[in-house]
């Protein structure tokens, strides 16, 4: 099989957001197995993985049969490229340390949780139904994550000053979670998705309490932002991601588990 | 199921008892049926005898196993034709693990959920759990993640062994 490129609808669109972002950022936590920093991270940071990969699964499947053409989870998630990508910058950025993967997990898990929260009213009954299971997840990680930002932000001097770095490398990719476009407001009107920018005072109400007991500067507001992801315009880590994780099945196509 | 023929609520209930019988491939003293994986049994339309299943957890890697066993379950028992379904509505929680379940767990060494947590327990609100082994209420959590997806990783201070507290969802 050769690459795809799906016709997308909004809600095949706003379907394959949602499966790109967890799976995209489920693999990068798979990268850290086997290196993790100690056993206990190792499992939390495999089983976080894990939680969004099974998300992403549903969510493929859920796009596959919207889309309608007969493709499977596989066909979706292994034969498209990078510009056919429409998950969140945030999610791509590499691992860096520990403490770099970690924040990144909490400015996701944070949004993630109000989120799977409200889409569980959603009237696509799949989505409600992945919705209602994401959310318990969610609130896992978002607690687990915001334990580690603590820890390091009011840690020693060096896991301060690594969480500092990390925060500069990755408060640009958070703007891109509350965007809203055309085609999402239509599904919204419908009930189907919710209005991310609704979130936004629940994730920075989070992200203050966090950060101020981690004594982490709260970045000023109104700082200028990245943007591109849910259209498909990546930075270069995502076609480096892809070439790893749909190296396989591309070079074997019939491979099955 | 109402208009079911009779014969379909036979095939029903014996493709239930044979799923039942599958333990769950990561806690193997426990049935699927004992941790309200096993959800439902009909005869389909085409024929087919069509057994559905709830995952604990989106990534739960247990799922195809389950689903090959409970095929085979079925096969077992001469019912031709098994089919199996994941369903994801309604959510699996904890509360439909059975009493006898819990006991289970506890016996096994992991710690079972309380009963009725639900929500509280999302929150952060749920108590410690006791020791499974020494059923000391002194214990303190070492991670949110443990042995598996469902489980998180504890330590009793008084006998000083880590468990497994499967997670109240
Ligand atoms: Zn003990």
């Amino acid at each position: 099989m050769t690459t795809i490129t799906l016709a997308e609808p909004p809600r095949v669109l706003h379907a394959l957001r949602l499966a790109d972002t967890t799976l995209v950022l489920g693999h990068r936590l798979s990268e850290w197995t086997g290196q993790a920093p100690m056993l206990e991270e190792e499992l939390a940071l495999a089983n976080m993985g894990l939680d969004l990969i099974g998300q992403a699964r549903a969510l493929y499947t859920h796009a596959a049969a919207l889309d309608g053409q007969g493709r499977t989870e596989d066909d979706l998630a292994y034969f498209r490229d990078a510009p056919q990508y429409r998950n969140l910058l945030l999610a791509e950025q590499p691992n860096g340390d520990f403490a770099q993967t970690m924040l990144r997990q909490f400015l996701y898990a944070a949004f993630a949780l109000p989120f799977w929260n409200a889409m569980a009213a959603s009237a696509d009954a799949v989505l409600a139904a992945i919705a209602a299971k994401a959310e318990k997840e969610m609130a896992y990680h978002q607690r687990h994550s915001a334990a580690w930002v603590v820890r390091l932000g009011d840690g020693t001097a060096e896991s301060h000053a690594r969480l500092r770095a990390a925060l500069d490398a990755l408060w640009p990719f958070t703007g891109e979670m509350f965007e809203v476009d055309e085609a999402e407001r239509g599904l919204i009107a419908q009930g189907i998705a919710i209005d991310p920018a609704a979130l936004r005072p629940a994730w920075e109400a989070s992200i203050a309490r966090v950060f101020a007991e981690a004594t982490l500067p709260l970045p000023a507001a109104g700082r200028w932002m990245q943007s591109g992801g849910h259209h498909g315009r990546h930075g270069e880590h995502l076609g480096h991601l892809l070439a790893v994780m749909q190296s396989l099945p591309r070079a074997y196509p019939d491979a099955r588990w | 199921m109402s208009g079911l023929a009779p014969a379909g609520d036979t095939l029903r209930a014996a493709a239930l008892a044979a799923a039942a019988t599958v333990p769950d491939p990561e806690i193997p003293s426990l049935s699927i049926a004992d941790l309200g994986v096993l959800r439902d049994a009909r005869l389909a339309e085409d024929g087919a005898v069509e057994v559905d299943i709830t995952p604990t957890y989106s990534g739960c890697p247990a799922m195809a196993m389950i689903a090959f066993e409970v095929e085979a379950a079925l096969l077992r028992a001469g019912l031709p034709r098994p089919r199996v379904r994941t369903v994801l509505a309604p959510a699996w929680t904890t509360d439909w693990m059975t009493g006898e379940a819990r006991e289970k767990l506890r016996q096994a060494g992991i710690a079972p959920p309380p009963p009725g947590a639900g929500r509280a327990a999302l929150l952060g609100l749920a108590p410690d759990p006791a020791c499974p082994r020494c059923a000391s209420a002194d214990t303190e959590r070492l991670s949110e993640f443990g042995t598996t997806a469902c489980k998180s990783l504890w330590r009793c201070r008084a006998c000083r062994e880590p468990f497994d507290h499967f997670k109240c969802i």
